[in-house]
């Protein structure tokens, strides 16, 4: 049936796809915009050549199909009536291809998730298209046609840069040679030994390095000692088991490790365990009733109303998105909402947050290190990453942030994180001898192999090839279905315990959940995705979307029924068992079998050093501003302070119905809200309030202030909006350098105390936490560390969501007002960067009032006493209150002579402090003349001062200290200043 | 006549069910969510009930095309029990990927229209990207019973694929002849619409069309995000408001389905 009239039979040189191979092409330019929009696109790479291109969507069908089958596949699947012209081209046959185009073929490589393929594959059969064989393959591609007078270098240029992605695709230049079939497979194996227990300290380093483990010579060691105690070699399987549980990744040996710690001037001070002893003793202390679930689970979980309780979890998922930024950020995503079903008997995730840190969106091309992408290639990648996963998942995004600073070129950072919704009774799980263990969802591939280990090491010049196993692609559908299913499977009472896939894939979820009792695996029984795995690969594979439970076994049928109604595959693989043991077979042959106790408690815990040396900078003082108005409009233009429109915009911040106060708020939407409000309870006016910070410019100056400044600002932004500062729990998010390197743990020692120290002053107890501690990237010899990051979360308890405030001015006449003590805080600002300055003073909060003042202030704003409130962060006040105006579309008559004296004494020129300042603590609060007496009383005690009035014109006036008017800006002109920077 | 009782259908991948759901039992209705692989199993279902409507998401993850796997189902495996729904004075709604896949299905189409008849597509919006903000609708006078028309009112879009397009000029003076055209992007003052206040680049600014009964209706937009008193993105700076404009248009949907005209 191959039809031999079509052009140019398959030779083996071009190894032409034995399919069916079906183009779509948009017919018009106008409704094809990414091929419209490439020729931009190309322009920006200094590709200039390229005059127009068009994007086909390409699939191939298995070749057994009937001509007439195919072309109903066609017609009533593939291609649009109206929009679509279509090239069918039959198996083994090169496709006819316009006369003067170059063509770029792209295409998952073989074995990498194809989300699309498979539900055309299940549509086919479901709707009744057409018959496939159980083994058929349906594969998709996307051809690219360039017309212009493209050089072949400019061809592959474009084509690597923009068209595809070589860690997951294949690129194809003017070459038909799709890869069509199941991916080739290496040789079976079953049980495997490693010989270690005659191992050399060499070898064993060897053994870890090629294998991919990143176990350091202490742990090889360890694990040899085990073995020669044991009388036998470790499987392959066991050796694999232990390097992902053993993890930095997974189990944060450095920050739960012991420290010594040694400063100038200081006795040297011994951590036994440093998080136990900094942000987990905080939570001890604090000791909030509402606290329900803290540190042990995939989340923490806080009390919230009635029957209800709220989880919180933010991950970090770095490493995956240097090398795939789109893939690495819709995995994040994807993990961290299954650390939200996977906590206590699971939650309904309810929003999302997200945030990046990166290098300049303008880096000059030729100061980009070798092997790294283009910042602006990684912001956009993430940017649809998480835009594409979450809107799918249906989840709200309404949180997040931006940070940019050349720190992170090399070693760009992503976190994400999900809020979710469990009912009381829904906390806790156990597991039971004889309970099975059930894996639900996708099915397990070759992807994700060592991404645990590979998260565990510094990124290098070769990750983007050596590591492309350590990529996964998720698949938002399928973990929407396990979504539904496990909803009601919960309220079913059908199982007992669960967890989810994530880093390390089956083992560390299994090894987690037995830990206390003992699990034995049938390696075989686990569903794969195309044959040829072995056992330690089906073991440790980080294929996504799956969840893995311990159901008794009178619910297994219950449970599977459950699951099968919204499509996804359950099936039990083992069972838990009183054994304080890990056995692993395949085929009835045991391929793994460690004592639970070696492998949670068996790693070495060695002393590591820490040092810390302040940086040598002068103090610069505070120069006075000679323009503040040019000053202003150069802050509101730098890409921390920008317009996120672009970004925020792209993501669904409204599914779901509970948006009680969007991110982006004022009369035109463009104003940058401090934190997101939900009401996801109908019965209940409470509300829920999401905010974050972090500030990479006072990490590097000042790691432990930076800390504090941090939890100051997570909190400013929620009870900004209408959050109880009482009744807000906090996350950490740490992403360090190597802290094997003395220099960065010490860095880490004063971040992890000043945040014990802080979040006992505010009261908000850290719930969980993730940190990454190896973001360093080698060059040649040198290596080069990101700056200290850490990122705080903040979720906090609105008692009444009548009395929400948005940050855009509401009045003209009404009094604006600033709350908090200004110093000459300029370490780190957007001032001192802006003036290219480095040194200062890094802002460090009050702790003896700061947290009493945001107790009063939330008990002003509860009262209903103002009209707006905004934090002040980066840029300091000028900054702040620009935004307000444009965002209200008001005016705003700022008189700095309002303020008293500053603390302490005020050095340096007092305008610009007053402006530029960033002191910690500080909010701008609109109040109606008629509420005045109500708010004075409401905030006795507080540093206050009525330092502007609202006005009906559209300008920002600012008077200085002496009288004198300093500037007058159009309010359009800031506007335009904030949101014309990069746009995506 | 006793209360109207409403189904939310959902496919794999919908995700806008649940708020659904709630805006139609505030309107007054009774509400329940199915899955389409239920209503296939059991579509007698459709014979108890008098609103069907198709909820807005990712069905099947756009693969393919946004909502047309959902919507081939709909066409090749329940196209008999759908049309007599509607025959029976059933009223339909799609709504963002609800109104995809309802394209899709042919029930905004005459009976019998094969999948290469389809004359109207909902194709990728001009920035060529998803883009989430509120807009200003301004209902037609048209064919459905329960837009009234003349009104302006606000509603959130939320969708990368939702630019109203045509096969020919011919398409829509026909639509426009039978009374389909039934809401319209505006700007705020009611002017003809600029980016963003038309968001994706609908042809004629249209954001939803009907069918030739009125009783089949599809638009891109969620009135379902826009019915408690805190969904409008200004509710700060206004006046204290009892609920959203979204809830007047699923009340009167409920009405009209009671037997009461609007």
């Amino acid at each position: 049936m191959h039809a031999s009239t079509e052009p140019q039979p398959a030779t083996a040189a071009t190894a032409l796809p034995d399919a069916w191979r079906v183009e779509c092409f948009r017919r018009s330019a106008a409704d094809d915009p990414d091929g419209a929009g490439l020729p931009a696109a190309a322009a920006e790479l200094g590709v200039e050549g390229l005059q127009a291109a068009r994007l086909g969507r390409g699939v191939l069908l298995p070749a057994s199909l009937e001509r007439g089958a195919v072309e109903r596949i066609v017609s009533e699947l593939l291609a649009d009536p109206i929009l679509d012209e279509v090239r069918l081209t039959p198996p083994a046959v090169a496709p006819a291809v316009p006369d003067g185009v170059r063509r770029v073929l792209v295409a998952r490589k073989p074995g990498v998730m194809d989300p699309v393929a498979q539900t055309i594959r299940e549509t086919v059969a479901r709707v009744g298209l057409a018959r496939l064989a159980d083994d058929a393959c349906v594969s998709t591609f996307r051809a690219w046609e360039l017309s212009g007078s493209l050089s072949d270098a400019d061809t592959a240029l474009l084509a690597r840069r923009v068209l595809g992605n070589e860690t997951i695709e294949d690129v194809l230049l003017d070459e038909e040679g799709l890869f069509y079939g199941p991916p080739e497979t290496g040789p079976l194996h079953g049980r495997v030994e490693v010989p270690l227990r005659d191992a050399d300290d060499a070898r064993l380093a060897a053994i870890s390095s090629e294998g991919g483990l990143s176990l350091n010579l202490e742990e090889m060691e360890a694990i040899r000692d085990h073995f020669v105690a044991a009388g036998r070699e470790p499987t392959a399987c066991e050796l694999e088991t232990l390097a992902q549980t053993w993890s930095e990744h997974c189990k944060h040996k450095t920050f739960a490790g012991t420290v010594v710690f040694s400063a100038p001037g200081e006795a040297p001070r011994r951590f036994e365990n440093l998080l136990a002893e900094t942000i987990k003793r905080a939570t001890d202390e604090l000791d909030r009733d509402w606290c329900v679930s803290v540190f042990h689970d995939n989340a923490g979980i806080i009390a919230f109303d009635g029957e209800w309780d709220v989880s919180f979890k933010v991950e970090t998922h770095n490493h995956p998105s240097a090398i795939d930024p789109y893939g690495g950020a819709g995995t994040g995503i994807g993990g961290v909402i299954r650390d939200i079903l996977g906590v206590g008997l699971g939650a309904r995730p309810i929003a999302n947050t997200d945030s990046f840190f990166v290098g300049p969106s303008d880096l000059p091309a030729d100061e980009l290190p070798k092997g790294c992408m283009h910042p602006r290639r990684i912001l956009r990648g993430v940017v649809h990453g998480v835009r594409d996963y979450g809107n799918r998942m249906g989840i709200p995004t309404v949180n997040g942030g931006v940070w940019t600073h050349p720190g992170y070129v090399a070693n760009p950072l992503v976190f994400a994180g999900t809020v979710g919704l469990i009912p009381r009774s829904c906390a806790t799980k156990s597991v039971a001898p004889g309970d099975w263990i059930v894996v639900a969802g996708g099915r397990t591939g070759r992807d994700g192999i060592h991404g645990a280990t590979f998260s565990s090491a510094e990124l290098h010049e070769d990750s983007e090839t050596v590591s492309s196993a350590a990529v996964q692609i998720g698949d938002p559908i399928t973990e929407k279905r396990v979504l539904d299913a496990l909803m009601t499977a919960r309220d079913r009472g059908l199982y007992r315990a669960i967890t989810d896939c994530g880093a390390g894939g089956l083992s560390s979820a299994v090894g987690e959940m037995g830990e206390e009792l003992g699990a034995r695996v049938e390696l075989e029984t686990v569903p794969l995705k195309y044959p040829g795995l072995s056992p330690e690969e089906i073991w440790i594979s980080e294929a996504q979307e799956r969840m893995v439970m311990a159901v008794p076994p009178e619910h297994v049928d219950d449970l599977r029924e459950v699951f099968a109604s919204e499509g996804v595959e359950t099936t039990v693989i083992g069972r838990f068992e009183d054994t304080a043991r890990l056995l692993l077979r395949h085929g009835g042959e045991v391929v793994g079998d460690l004592s639970m106790a070696f492998l949670h408690d068996g790693t070495p815990r060695p002393v590591r050093e820490a040092v810390w040396n302040p940086p040598d900078h002068a103090d610069p003082g505070v120069p006075p501003c000679a323009d503040p108005a040019a000053m202003l409009v150069e802050l509101l233009a730098m890409p921390d302070v920008a317009s996120k429109e672009w970004i925020v915009r792209q993501y669904d911040h409204e599914v779901q119905g509970f948006s009680a106060l969007k991110p982006l708020v004022g009369t035109r939407g463009d104003g940058p809200g401090d934190g997101a409000v939900l009401k996801p309870l109908a019965d209940s006016p409470k509300a829920l309030a999401l905010g974050c910070g972090a500030n990479p410019r006072y990490g590097l100056l000042h790691p432990g202030r930076m800390a504090a400044a941090v939890i100051d600002e997570a909190l400013r932004n929620v009870v900004c909006v209408g959050g109880d500062p009482d009744h807000t729990a906090i996350l950490d998010n740490f992403a360090w350098g190597n802290c094997d390197e003395p220099d960065r743990l010490g860095a880490l020692v004063l971040a992890a105390e000043a945040c014990r120290e802080a979040a006992v002053a505010y009261g908000t107890p850290f719930i969980s936490g993730k940190d990454s501690l190896n973001n360093e990237y080698r060059i040649g010899g040198r290596t080069i560390p990101i700056p200290p990051t850490l990122l705080v979360s903040a979720l906090s308890v609105v008692p009444e969501v009548a009395r929400v405030v948005s940050m855009d001015l509401k009045g003209a006449g009404n009094g604006l007002w600033l709350v908090g003590a200004t110093r000459a805080e300029l370490g780190g600002s957007h001032y001192f960067a802006a003036l290219g300055l480095d040194g200062g003073e890094v802002p460090a909060p009050d702790l003896a009032r700061a947290p009493a003042l945001l107790r009063t202030l939330h008990g002003a704003l509860a009262a209903g006493c103002a009209r707006a409130c905004h934090d002040l962060s980066e840029g300091g006040l000028a900054v702040a209150a620009a935004e307000m105006a444009f965002a209200g579309d008001l005016g705003l008559a700022l008189d700095l002579s309002a303020v008293g004296a500053l603390e302490p004494g005020g050095a340096g020129d007092p305008d610009a402090t007053l402006l530029f300042s960033e002191s910690t603590t500080r909010f701008l609060v609109e109040v109606e003349p008629a509420a005045e007496e109500r708010w004075l009383a409401a905030m006795e005690g507080v540093p206050l001062a009525r330092v502007g009035r609202v006005l009906a014109e559209e300008v920002l006036e600012i008077t200085g200290r002496d009288g004198g008017r300093t500037a007058r800006i159009p309010l359009a002109d800031l506007r335009a200043a904030h949101g014309g920077g990069f746009q995506g | 006549m006793s209360t109207p009782r409403a189904m939310v259908l959902r496919a794999a991948g919908t995700n806008c069910d649940g708020e659904t759901a709630r805006a139609l039992e505030l309107a007054g209705a009774r509400a329940e969510v199915w899955h389409l692989e239920r209503l296939a199993a059991e579509p007698a279902r459709l014979e108890q009930l008098e609103i069907l409507v198709l909820a807005g998401g990712f069905s099947h993850g756009d693969d393919v095309g946004a909502g047309r796997v959902w919507g081939l189902d709909l066409r090749l495996r329940l196209a008999e029990e759908l049309w007599a729904f509607v025959e029976r004075g059933g009223l339909v709604l799609g709504i963002c990927n609800g109104f995809q896949a309802l394209l899709e299905s042919g029930l905004l189409a005459p009976r019998d229209s094969e999948a290469a008849d389809r004359e109207v597509a909902l194709t990728a919006n001009t920035s060529n990207h998803y883009e989430c903000r509120w807009v200003t609708l301004e209902s037609a006078e048209c064919a459905c019973p329960w837009i009234v028309g003349g009104e302006r009112w606000p509603v959130p879009v939320a969708h990368a694929e939702g630019r109203f397009a045509v096969a020919n000029e011919g398409v829509l003076e026909r639509l426009r002849a039978a009374g389909q055209v039934a809401l319209r992007y505006v700007a705020p003052d009611g002017s003809p619409p600029d980016y963003p206040a038309n968001p994706n680049g609908s042809v004629a600014d249209i954001a939803g069309i009907c069918d030739a009964t009125g009783r089949v209706l599809g638009l891109m937009p969620h009135p379902e995000r826009n019915v408690s008193p805190w969904h409008h993105p200004h509710w700060t700076r206004l006046e204290a408001r009892e609920a959203g404009e979204g809830l007047e248009f699923f009340r009167r949907m409920v009405a009209v389905a009671a037997g009461v005209a609007v």
